[in-house]
């Protein structure tokens, strides 16, 4: 169908950067917390977005939202210009895409019984009449394996999958085309998290709804997308299909990452990087992973490489010596760090 | 040679709620023990209570010797003489269990004054050479830093550095790389093996990952309502599970590799601690599940050489890999 | 850092000209100082004169500038009932205050924090129902009220102590005693609820698992953890050393500052006023910038940047 084609969603560059002060009495610095990020979405498609903290990806899903303007590149839905947050048409957006948390608690007002906060949307942008709302609300939250009589609970009467399972319902009560999965499965236990997987990959299948499953659980992408980027420090660094990136990475860091993925009945053989992740306000010159690479080549200290096709196999990989552009080094473990 | 730890019967209750319902757990000198479970099923108050550190409304009983010496409800002083000192604990989340107002240089010697009598220079000396130990770079600085001014990671290390202080003989560590990312987890958790193989330190590791604990520890202990329900070399455990609750957490985490498809999800939740069922706990979740499991208790049995499951129809061999398969 | 202090102080003097603005403005619409200082029935020219003389029948803007036109000057102004300058009225009577608020300073210290903390260590028990008793009721119970019953039962009915007048160090107890209990209630309820934060914290229980002995844990982790809220409300004591004894020293007729604030605005006496107000101001503003000072000095998580800035 060639309306399956076209991407629902397409971030070009973004780039969004914050000023953080040091202390009390110190000095304001730039922090770089996305430097350069396109993505697209499509319809019926996951897209899993990993890395580890301070890699940008849970401002890149805010942006994607449209939750927070990029301070350069932009992101267009279903072809328009996502518009500032706040006026009239962003408003209208909201019924067209919504977000699913790390902490379900959070998300949901404690005050308000979990029926009334699924409601909430139908009300805002006017679906349906009063007269029918019950009876949309008590769909939604069979939809999602709730029982209609736990509308009058309260959050803090739920376990932790149901409270999810009531946000992702009030995630659905508009029918959104896109929806954003912000560590949806990391506060829950490892039985539940098996059952919200089920549940969101049920939806999707169902109302071809698309997301971007943002985790650090490269074992949950693997299970929900489609496609997988990895990111590092604000740029992606590698980008294909799970299979062939778990399988085989071609980006350094994913393979550090990848073979850190604990596993059953497997000894030994990890790579362990050195180091720490980086501090975004402290950037490295060149490649930002070059510090921790094992193979980092000169080059890696002065040119940041882009993200494009390896010549092999098209893998999209952001990586001087993957490319072969340059052959590995032996490592830079002393570097130099942006001018702030 | 008896067990460097043993713990009998053990029962933790808070406010006529039980958290504990009887654990009996045992650690060989040198050996890595892992204890998992999800959330609620008492794997940290265990250890939280063998070591005295519950709050006071909290009622232990039960039986946990050291060393063939019985140190449950001990004096307080000779808990904290062994706290930190034969037995130290680290705990999970590392930027929150260190004292935001004191150097780290400063927590470590204070661990170093009550368990090795070192204080000012030489003490200083020893904690520099603990951070090194533990992989800190720049230990000489970092002794003067302030807790938040240092990575989650190397927070931990930090913790560790200052459990070392005492020389213990058993190392808990209570879900250690919960809250730190993949590749620091990596790093912690090959650091807590190299101090294994210099020391020959017992290790307990507390945690809901499975994946964690199947490559560090030999022996898997797996808990559920406060009860131990199976346990087994960690090998085994992986690759032929007796309890259906160990065989359905297994069968939950999402492959690797294979085809895709719906996750073996175990359905239902955990029962809250004050409306526990009837007979087994786990009965209500269980696909093997047959009336007699709903009488009594399943008390742990042997089901194979080394392997322990309190399951009335516990999983035979071949069974657990179709489940997994499946 | 020059430039934290440079805001401070700039705040702190944008403070100071605000409250004095708004003494001034009230003051001069709510009453005519030539009526109240002189008496009703003066003949009219003597008033007419006295308006004259201060200034009083210029525009209020004028008399505005030309009164912080006279601080810069270094003149705060003079009485209008006996004419002497401003400041020195002011000053003579500070002393007089300080011999009530600072013993009650030490006395909400002393009794409130104590206090609090053995509540906080045995939560729930007997104590600690006693202790957050007492202090609801010594801080819901308004100064002048406490103040009254003290004189009702040591110096009326007993007769132990006097009741009013500064003759001798007698006459202290009972005005010390009504500003410490409501202070020290404060003190205690607030004390015990930082001290209960403190110690469901983490890193206590990381202290007790490395060997620490509870007692030390309390007072080596949990105090000094502790210290840093409660030095906000503590600085707020001490920024009303001067201020905070009005009601008192009108009821036991203590010949203080906050006795002479109350006569002088009756009396519309205004450079008094003022000059007391911006003595006021001065004094809680510095207490403020103390105690931002302080944090910096207990909370190190203030003076250095956090390691990440996560995204």
């Amino acid at each position: 169908m060639s309306v399956n084609d076209e991407p629902l969603l397409h971030a070009q560059d973004l780039v969004r950067r914050y000023a953080v002060r040091r202390g009390m009495f110190g000095r304001p610095a730039e922090v770089r917390a996305v430097d350069g990020v396109s993505l697209t979405l499509r319809r019926g498609q996951t897209l899993g977005l990993v890395g580890e903290s301070g890699c940008g990806k849970s401002t890149t899903g805010r942006m994607v939202l449209g939750l927070e303007m990029p301070d350069s590149g932009g992101v267009a839905f279903r072809n328009e210009r996502m518009p500032p947050p706040g006026t009239p048409e962003w408003r209208r957006l909201r019924a067209r895409m919504a977000m699913v948390y790390q902490d379900p608690l959070g998300a949901l007002d404690r005050r308000l019984d979990i029926g009334v906060q699924v409601a909430e949307p139908l009300e805002i942008h006017g679906i349906g009449t009063r007269a029918d709302r019950p009876a949309r609300v008590e769909a939604l939250l069979r939809s999602v394996g709730l029982r209609p009589d736990q509308a009058r609970s309260f959050p803090h009467e739920l376990s932790g999958g149901q409270r999810q399972r009531a946000v992702l319902a009030r995630a659905l009560a508009t029918a959104p085309d896109l929806l954003v999965c912000d560590e949806p499965i990391s506060a829950l236990d490892v039985s539940i998290q098996a059952q919200v997987m089920n549940l969101l990959s049920e939806v999707q299948a169902r109302t071809g709804v698309a997301m971007l499953f943002i985790s650090h659980d490269l074992r949950a992408v693997r299970q929900m997308s489609h496609r997988v980027a990895v990111m590092y420090l604000g740029r992606v660094v590698e980008e294909g299909e799970p299979d062939d990136v778990l399988r085989a990475p071609a980006h350094p860091y994913a393979q550090a990452l990848v073979s850190a993925i604990p596993h059953p009945g497997r000894r030994g053989g990890r790579i362990v990087l050195k180091g720490d992740p980086p501090n975004p306000a402290a950037r490295p010159t060149g490649c930002a992973f070059h510090p921790r690479c094992a193979v980092a080549a000169a080059v890696c200290a002065r040119d940041v490489p882009a993200l494009k096709p390896r010549a092999a196999d098209r893998r999209l990989v952001a990586c001087h010596v993957a490319q072969g552009e340059a052959a590995p080094g032996a490592g830079l473990p002393r570097h130099a760090l942006e001018a702030a | 040679m008896p067990p460097l730890v043993e713990i009998a019967g053990l029962t933790a209750t808070f406010d006529g709620v039980p958290a504990l319902r009887g654990v009996d757990l045992s650690v060989g000198r040198g050996e890595a023990v892992a204890l998992v479970g999800e959330s609620g099923c008492g794997k940290s108050v265990t250890w939280l209570a063998a070591l005295g550190l519950l709050p006071g409304k909290a009622r232990v009983a039960g039986s946990v010797r050291l060393d063939g010496q019985e140190i449950l409800n001990a004096p307080p002083a000779t808990l904290d003489a062994l706290r930190g000192g034969r037995v130290a604990m680290i705990f999970q989340d590392p930027a929150s269990s260190l004292n935001p107002v004191h150097r780290i240089g400063r927590q470590i010697t204070e661990a170093l004054a009550l368990h090795r009598g070192l204080r000012g220079a030489a003490a200083r000396e020893e904690a520099r050479r603990l951070l090194d130990r533990v992989g800190m770079p720049d230990s000489r600085r970092r002794l003067d830093a302030y807790p938040h001014e240092l990575s989650g990671g190397q927070n931990q290390r930090v913790m560790i550095a200052m459990a070392l202080a005492g020389s213990p003989e058993l190392l808990v560590a209570d879900e250690p790389t919960t809250a730190l990312d993949v590749t620091i987890q990596a790093q912690i958790l090959e650091l807590l093996a190299e101090i294994r193989r210099d020391t020959g330190m017992a290790l307990v590791l507390i945690s809901h990952d499975l994946g964690v604990v199947a490559e560090t520890c030999e022996r898997v202990c797996v808990m559920y309502a406060g009860r131990i329900v199976e346990e087994t070399a960690a090998a085994d455990l992986f690759a032929a599970p007796a309890h259906p609750y160990a065989a359905g957490l297994l069968a939950a985490l999402p492959p690797i590799d294979g085809p895709r498809r719906p996750l073996a999800a175990i359905p239902g939740g955990v029962p809250e601690p004050w409306a526990m069922p009837p007979g087994c706990p786990y009965a209500p979740r269980c696909p093997r599940r047959v009336a007699a499991c709903d009488e009594a208790v399943p008390r742990l049995a042997t089901v194979a050489p080394a392997h322990r499951a309190a399951c009335i129809r516990p999983l035979p061999e071949g069974a657990a890999r179709e489940l997994l398969s499946a | 850092m020059l430039r934290f202090l440079g805001l401070r102080l700039a705040r702190a003097l944008l403070t100071m000209v605000l409250v004095v603005t708004f003494a001034f403005v009230v003051l001069r619409l709510s009453g005519d100082p030539a009526l109240l200082i002189m008496s009703a029935d003066a003949p009219p020219e003597a008033i007419a004169a006295f308006r004259q003389a201060w200034g009083l029948n210029d525009p209020i803007w004028q008399q505005y500038i030309r009164y912080f036109a006279a601080i810069f000057r270094g003149d705060l102004g003079q009485s209008m009932r006996d004419g002497r300058p401003a400041i020195e009225l002011v000053a003579e009577r500070i002393p007089a205050t300080l011999a009530l608020t600072l013993p009650a300073l030490a006395m909400k210290l002393g009794i409130g924090i104590p206090a609090g903390i053995h509540a906080a260590l045995h939560r729930n028990s007997f104590a600690d129902r006693a202790v957050m008793l007492l202090a609801v009721a010594g801080f819901t119970v308004p100064s002048f009220v406490l103040g009254l019953l003290l004189v009702l039962v040591f110096a009326v009915q007993l007769g132990w102590l006097p009741s009013g007048g500064q003759e001798s160090w007698r006459h202290a107890v009972l005005p010390v005693l009504t500003l410490g209990i409501g202070g020290a209630a404060v003190l205690a309820r607030f004390t015990r609820s930082a001290m209960l934060e403190v110690l469901g914290q983490p890193y206590m229980r990381t202290a007790l698992a490395k060997g620490v002995p509870w007692a030390r844990a309390v007072r080596r982790h949990a105090l000094p953890n502790a210290a840093i809220p409660t030095v906000t409300i503590v600085g707020f004591m001490v920024g009303s050393l001067l201020a905070g004894a009005v009601v008192v020293e009108s009821v036991f007729s203590w010949p203080g500052v906050g006795r002479l604030l109350v006569v002088a605005v009756a009396n519309r006496d205004l450079a008094v006023v003022q000059c007391i107000l911006l003595l006021v101001a001065a004094t809680m503003v510095s207490a403020n910038l103390a105690v931002d000072l302080l944090y910096g000095v207990l909370d190190p998580r203030l003076r250095s940047a956090p390691r990440e800035a996560t995204a």
